[in-house]
Parts: C-alpha cells; structure tokens; sequence
C-alpha cells in the first residue's frame, strides 16, 4: 500500500496528464469577467485550472458560484458522481479517502450521540435512533452507523450510487433491516418527514450543494429539537486550495479531478452563521487532516483544510439567555469531546 | 540459509504486503464461490459474525473471549470442533501427560474469561524458580521472582484448560454456539472485491453437508491447519529431527516440588515440570530413534535412563570444565552475589500408567495471519519447540489482541471481516511479537545440539554471563511472562 501511495505521488509529480472522463469532454472555458472581489492570484489560479484541466465541466468562476435557488441540488455535480456510481466500493479506488474517513467520521458521531442520549444496549450502542444520512452515495457511512445499531435513512440524487448502496448493503441481514436509501433530494424528504430524526449526517456534501440556505432550512425541519447536525466539509482559504484541489486532486489523484470546486467551499465562521441563523448552536468545530502516504485521516486543531462540526437543533426559538432552556424529554447536550 | 530464511521470515512478516496479491489469491479462490449462488435464500439463518474453526485450547479460549466481550454482544459466533466435549465434573485421579506452562499473562487472560476459577478448582500448579542447565558442562542459569514467594507460572493439564473454557462457554450459549463432532471438508473464499453475484462471505462447508456462511473465519485448528492451507498461505516450516516422549513421573519421595527442571542434553532438552508434591510431568525431545528406544524400555529401565539424563556428568570434558570454572571464578569477582550452585531435579522410582507417549517436533510460522475475511491464531499461525514453554501463551497472547481489535472494530461499525485494516493491526502486533521468541527459541534449539568444544565454551560462557546478570534475566522473564 506504501508502494502504491508513493508511486501515485511520484507519477502525479513528474506527469500532469488530466483525468479523462468518458461522459463529459468538453471544455467549458466560459470565463466571466466581473470578478471583482477575487484577488489577482486567485484568478490566476482559476485560469490556469482551466487551461490544465479537460474532463469534467467546470463551473463557472463568477464570485457567488451559488445562486439562491429552491433547490439544494446542483445538477453538473449530479452528473458529475453518477459517473463514478459503480466505485464506491473499490476500497483501493477513488472513494479510498472516504473509506479511510469513516475513521474520524463514525467515533465523531457515535461518541456525540452517546454523550446526549446515552448507551442504549451493548453491542448496539446507538439502538434505537434514527439517522439521516444526506448525500450518502454509495452508503459508506450509512453502512457503519447502521451496524451500531441506528436506523439510517440515506438519500442521494444520483439514483445509480443508491442502487449501488442499496445492493452492497443487501447481502447482510443486519443491515437490510436498518439501513433504507432513497433516490430523493433533502427538501422532498423535508416535506414528510418533519422532526423524524434524532441527527442528520452531511458529511462531505456541503461542498457541492447549489443552495446552502435551503439545506440548513431542511436540515431545521427534519430533525427533532435538540437533535444533532453533523457536518464534515472542506474550508475556504488558500491552503485548502493548495492542497485540497491542486495537490489532492492534480498532484496526488486522492481524489479525481474536477471533484471539488474551491468556490463552493465554506469556513467554520460562515457556516456556523448560515446555522445559527436556522436555528442551530454549534456545539463543537474540530480540523481534520489526510496523510496521503499512510491514507490515514487524524484530528487536528487547525481547520484550515477539512473539518468537522457538530451543532444542535436548538429546542425553542433562540432567545438570548434562554438558549438552554431544560426540556422535559431530552438529556442535556454534552460538551465538544476531545478527539486528540 | 538459516539466517536467510529467518530474515526472509522478518521481511514477509512484519512489512505490509500489497493487497494485490491477496486480491489475486482471493480471486483464485474465489472462482469457486459461484457455484452456491441458489443457497443464498437459505444462508441467512446460517449467516454468523464470526465462525472459529478448531475447539482446543486456543480455539475455545477465542469463543469466549469473543462472546464476553461487552462491543459484541448480539453477534453471532460459532465455534466447530471434531472432536467430542470435553467436559471434567471430577478431575481424574492419575494426570493427563499433556501439560502446558501458562506465563502469568495467558493466567490473566483466563481469568478475565473466568476459566480460571474452574482451573484453579480442578488442578493447578504452581512453580517459583526454574533451572536451566547444560550437559556438557557446570554452565547454569536460574529464573525466579524476587523472593521466591511469587509464583513464576503455572503447570497445567492441557485438558483441564479446555474443560474450563468449556465450562465457561456453556453460560454464553445464547449467542455463541458450539458444534462438536463437526468437521469441515471444503472452505470457499470471496473476492475482496464486490462483485454482484457472488455471496461475499466465507463459506464453510460442514461433513454433513451443511454449508454454513461467516464474515470472519478465524483458524485455530493446529500445526496442519486446514485454514492456513486452503487459503494459501505459505508457511515456513521445517521438522526438527526429534520427537518428544511425554510422561507422567511418580518421584521417590514426597517434596516441596515448585522447581521446574530443565538440562540440555546433546540429543535434546529432557524437562521435569512439577504437577503435585508427589509427581511431575516429562518433556525429553530427543531424536526419533532413541524416542522409539525409549518407548520400548521397560519401566524401570526407563525410569533409570530419565535419572541418569538428569544426573550424570557424562558429556563433561576437562577443557570445558576447566574453561567454565575459570570463567565462573572471574564473574564471582566482579559480581560476587551473582550465581547460583547447582541444584539436582528430585530422583524418579515410577512412572504413571500406560503414560509414555510421543510426538514429532517442527517449527512453523504462517507468513501472514490474515487473508480478506481470514485471520489464523494458535499452533495454526506459529508453532514452536517445547523447550521454553511457550506455544500455549504465543497462542493465548493472539486470542487476546484479536478480541481486543475486533472489540474496537464493531464499536467503530465496521465489518470485522472485510475492513483489512484493523487484520492488519493484529497480524502486525502479533507477528512483532511472536517472531523474536520464536527465533529466540530456535537458536537455543540449535546452539543446544552439539558437544563441540568451540559451541559448548560460547553457550556455556553465555549462560553463565547471563545468570550473572539480574536486569538480563528479568527482561527475559518479563518478556516469557506476556
């Protein structure tokens, strides 16, 4: 596994050939002048992205790339993952990060639902909560949580990696009685499902959203008061986009090119406002990091790059000074466990 | 070529492999999964969470290892034996001639299943100071704890072990169930990648006919494991030229009998572990031909030879003895409370009925421990000379670091066959492990074998540097102890 890693770095420093799409092979080489609020290196950056890259259609580089639709589902990333639907699986392929996450992701959410509803039963430790898992693709996620015992509702646009999910987990009885998935957006499943959840998962998912205030606005009306939000995305500053996109997608190939779009991402400050403004508290913000040679992910303190947030569904409508207001049902919220 | 196969050993065992070769092993393999495609409606009653495959010792001490472990509550484990229960309401009156040394870390693994209770209850004993000596000269070396009050380890029959465990299986049946006189006739690996199609678990196909269904199927069925060698993973392994003649030895008189002894003859190490005050348990690996002899003598004859093994000076040649003494004299005087006289084992009169028995010697390691939904512990992964009294432990020391990974496994969601990463911490920690004491035991195998002067001066200059020096000697327990 080493010899591979190394030989991906050595290959991706000495040829910067670009991922071949079968589906999309046309350029989009729109670039829109009225950027006035980027700086010259970023479009810089932007203009040679373009250049170097064929393959997957870009988006296009005005500022404010997310336009205030109805909808949270943005269609070029729709056709964009149903290319890899069948890919889920291949630990060793281009998924292989997210494998590698659930590390970080699964103990962030199980030890933070702990901490508010306690053990419900050993073995199953999370027994009897009910989980969204928004964009779950192939059910990476959606599988380990189901083993600990939750019932998980995964959703997807793209209706070829739910196929791919709902396969994958049908030859395990466990998890045929846990897990569902449903080829839905968020805000279809919002309509029935008002305050059906104890938690919904975005990990890996903000990033490629066409409308962040519906989701946040969706996210507030499927989950119970007091229930907890999990996200996990990718920061907007310079060293994301240096390792984020150019190194982690055009370099080292962690991930294809054309994955991710740096307009797209968002810092902690702004998406723990964007909550805040729905409603939620956030409740603990922590730094993740990739290691490209061991393919490992830890926790850090820094969260210039990738990181993850939990906030909570604040119980009644926040009141300055009245935010923890006891409930008659529900435990107290615990405090942000140390992952270090 | 010795070195170079124990550095080949260091190279395959301790480094990562490429998980393309298990890909492509596991996709030979896997070319006969297709043919159970019409069992699939049927597997999910026969769909377990972990099948361990071999009810000894080891096998049985992983059935309940799992099965109390709080992270795997609710899943489903089976163990299969071939042979029948072994169950011990009384213990019988004479001893069973094979015995096993349990190091004070394998006594805590029992413990914590509580199986130690039971064995404590049924037949135990106890050692505090054991010597080693050679036949070719005065060279010795004493292992004890500090004052002689602790106990180093423990004799124990390999019977009573498994009706202990046994017993303590009988109070989890609701979710680990055990099926003896069951043998297995063919394994049927998946492919580590998901292909629709084909069932991706292992399949255990029973003598009866019964096709049973496991996501991790751990092997701990012995030296010629089935496990190992139908997933294909290559072993080194060579036979010793001995074979050990086990028995139960009546001593002449009764004594306070917590030594264990231990000479190194030119043939091979003869051992004498204590059981009770009146009798103790013989371990002589020597070569085929005189085990046979041995096996043909009569009683008395036989007990003769075992007291002249231990007691005559034979093998002493006047250069070794001259060089040892010289060498012994130049330790006292820079350490001069180092060494110990040597002691005499306690004279056999008889030995235990129909109670001569022997079996062949070999060193195996499994280059891997573990395959895609795979993981072999016990004698099926390594097996040893007796001559340091570890099989057991290197055995019981994998049951409780598997457990120990699984448990973390199932509480992080994972599927605890198909996630390589957490195999891969436990062949890893094990192999590190494992590979030096067996190495270790190898060379005293070999460095033993001879009376030639040159070798015999080196071991004997060696044993008596190393008696005279407490920290060496209380590393090399610490580590025996794990």
């Amino acid at each position: 596994m080493y010899s591979k890693k190394l030989a991906r770095l050595a290959f991706g420093v000495l040829a910067e050939s670009t991922f071949k799409c079968p589906l999309t092979r046309s350029v989009s080489s729109r670039v829109n002048a009225a950027r006035s609020l980027c700086s010259w290196t970023l479009c810089l950056h932007h203009r040679q992205k373009n250049q170097l890259s064929e393959g997957f259609s870009r988006r296009l580089t005005r500022l404010n790339v997310r336009t205030v639709s109805q909808t949270t589902v943005d269609p070029a990333e729709v056709r964009k993952f149903q290319a890899m639907a069948s890919k889920w699986w291949d630990l060793q392929g281009d998924f292989a990060a997210l494998h590698s996450m659930n590390d970080l992701r699964v103990p962030f959410i199980r030890d933070n639902l702990l901490n508010m509803h306690g053990i419900q039963q050993l073995g199953k430790p999370l027994a009897g909560l009910r989980i969204l898992d928004v964009g779950c693709g192939g059910g990476v996620l959606s599988e380990p949580l189901g083993r600990l015992g939750t019932d998980v509702l995964g959703i997807d646009p793209v209706e070829d990696s739910v196929r791919t999910a709902e396969l994958h987990s049908s030859y395990d009885p466990d998890l045929r009685e846990r897990v569902r998935y449903q080829a839905c957006t968020l805000e279809e499943l919002a309509e029935e499902e008002a305050e059906g959840f104890h938690a919904v998962v975005a990990s890996e998912v903000v990033e490629h959203l066409a409308d962040l205030d519906a989701f946040a606005s969706c996210c507030q009306q499927v989950l119970k008061p007091g229930g907890s939000l999990f996200i996990t995305t990718i920061n907007k500053t310079n060293l994301s986009y240096v390792f984020g996109i150019v190194a982690a997608e055009q370099l080292l190939r962690i991930v294809p090119s054309g994955t991710h779009d740096w307009e797209k991402f968002i810092s902690p400050e702004d998406l723990e406002r964007l909550l805040e403004s729905f409603g939620f508290y956030v409740e603990a913000i922590r730094g993740m990091m990739y290691n490209p040679l061991t393919g490992a992910w830890s926790w850090q303190q820094n969260t210039a790059i990738n990181y993850a947030l939990h906030a909570i569904k604040c119980k009644e409508e926040p009141q300055p000074g009245q935010v923890w207001a006891e409930s008659e049902n529900l435990d107290k919220p615990g405090r942000a466990t140390n992952y270090s | 070529m010795f070195t170079f196969a124990k550095a080949r050993l260091a190279v395959l065992g301790t480094g990562r492999r490429c998980v393309a070769l298990r890909a492509f092993s596991g996709a030979l393999r896997g070319v006969a999964s297709s043919e159970s495609n019409e069992e699939s409606s049927t597997s999910e009653n026969q769909l377990f969470d972990v099948i361990i495959s071999g009810g000894g010792m080891v096998g049985t001490a992983m059935a309940c290892s799992l099965g109390l472990d709080p992270n795997l509550a609710g899943k489903k484990i089976l163990l299969l034996e071939a042979g029948h229960k072994k169950e011990m309401d009384r213990v019988p009156e004479t001893y069973s001639t094979r015995v096993s040394s349990i190091s004070p870390g394998s006594a805590t693994l029992l413990s914590g299943l509580g199986a130690w209770d039971h064995i404590a209850n049924m037949r135990c004993k106890p050692y505090n100071k054991m010597q080693v000596w050679d036949a070719c000269s005065d060279a010795l070396i004493t292992f004890d704890k500090e004052n002689l009050q602790d106990e180093m380890a423990y004799i124990v029959e390999n019977d009573v072990i498994v009706a202990a465990l046994t017993k303590q299986l009988q109070t989890l049946s609701d979710h680990v169930k055990v099926q003896y006189r069951t043998k297995v006739v063919k394994y049927t690996w998946p492919r580590p990648y998901h292909v629709s199609e084909s069932i991706p678990w292992v399949q255990v196909t029973l003598a009866n006919g019964k096709t049973l269904h496991t996501k991790l199927l751990i092997g701990a069925d012995g030296p010629n494991s089935m496990v190992r060698r139908e997933a294909g993973i290559p072993t080194v392994k060579w036979n010793y030229d001995q074979s050990a003649v086990v028995a139960v030895l009546h001593l002449s008189e009764p004594t306070e009998n917590n030594v264990a002894w231990q000479r190194f003859l030119p043939t091979g190490p003869i051992a004498m572990l204590p059981l009770s005050d009146t009798e103790s348990s013989l371990v002589w690996s020597t070569s085929h031909q005189h085990a046979e002899e041995l096996l043909q003598l009569d009683e008395e004859s036989f007990v003769d030879a075992i007291n002249s093994a231990f007691w005559s000076n034979e093998n002493h040649s006047e250069l070794v003895e001259t060089a040892g003494s010289l060498f012994r004299t130049a330790l006292s005087v820079l350490m001069p409370d180092s060494g110990s006289a040597r002691q005499l084992p306690p004279s056999v009169a008889g030995i235990g009925p129909k109670s001569r028995v022997m079996f062949p010697l070999g060193m195996g390691h499994a280059t891997e421990y573990i395959r895609h939904r795979v993981a072999i512990i016990g004698d099926a992964a390594h097996r040893v000379h007796p001559l340091a009294g570890q099989g057991a432990n290197l055995g019981f020391g994998d049951v409780a670091y598997l457990t120990k990974v699984l448990s973390q496994a199932a509480f992080n969601g994972k599927d605890l066959g198909k996630s390589m990463q957490h195999l891969l911490e436990f062949e890893t920690e094990r192999q590190r492990h494992n590979l030096p004491m067996m190495a270790a035991v190898d060379l005293m195998k070999r460095l033993y074998s001879t009376n030639a002067a040159p070798v015999v001066l080196l071991r004997t200059f060696g044993l008596q540097a190393t008696n005279a020096l407490p920290p060496l000697k209380e590393q090399i327990m610490a580590y025996a102890s794990k």
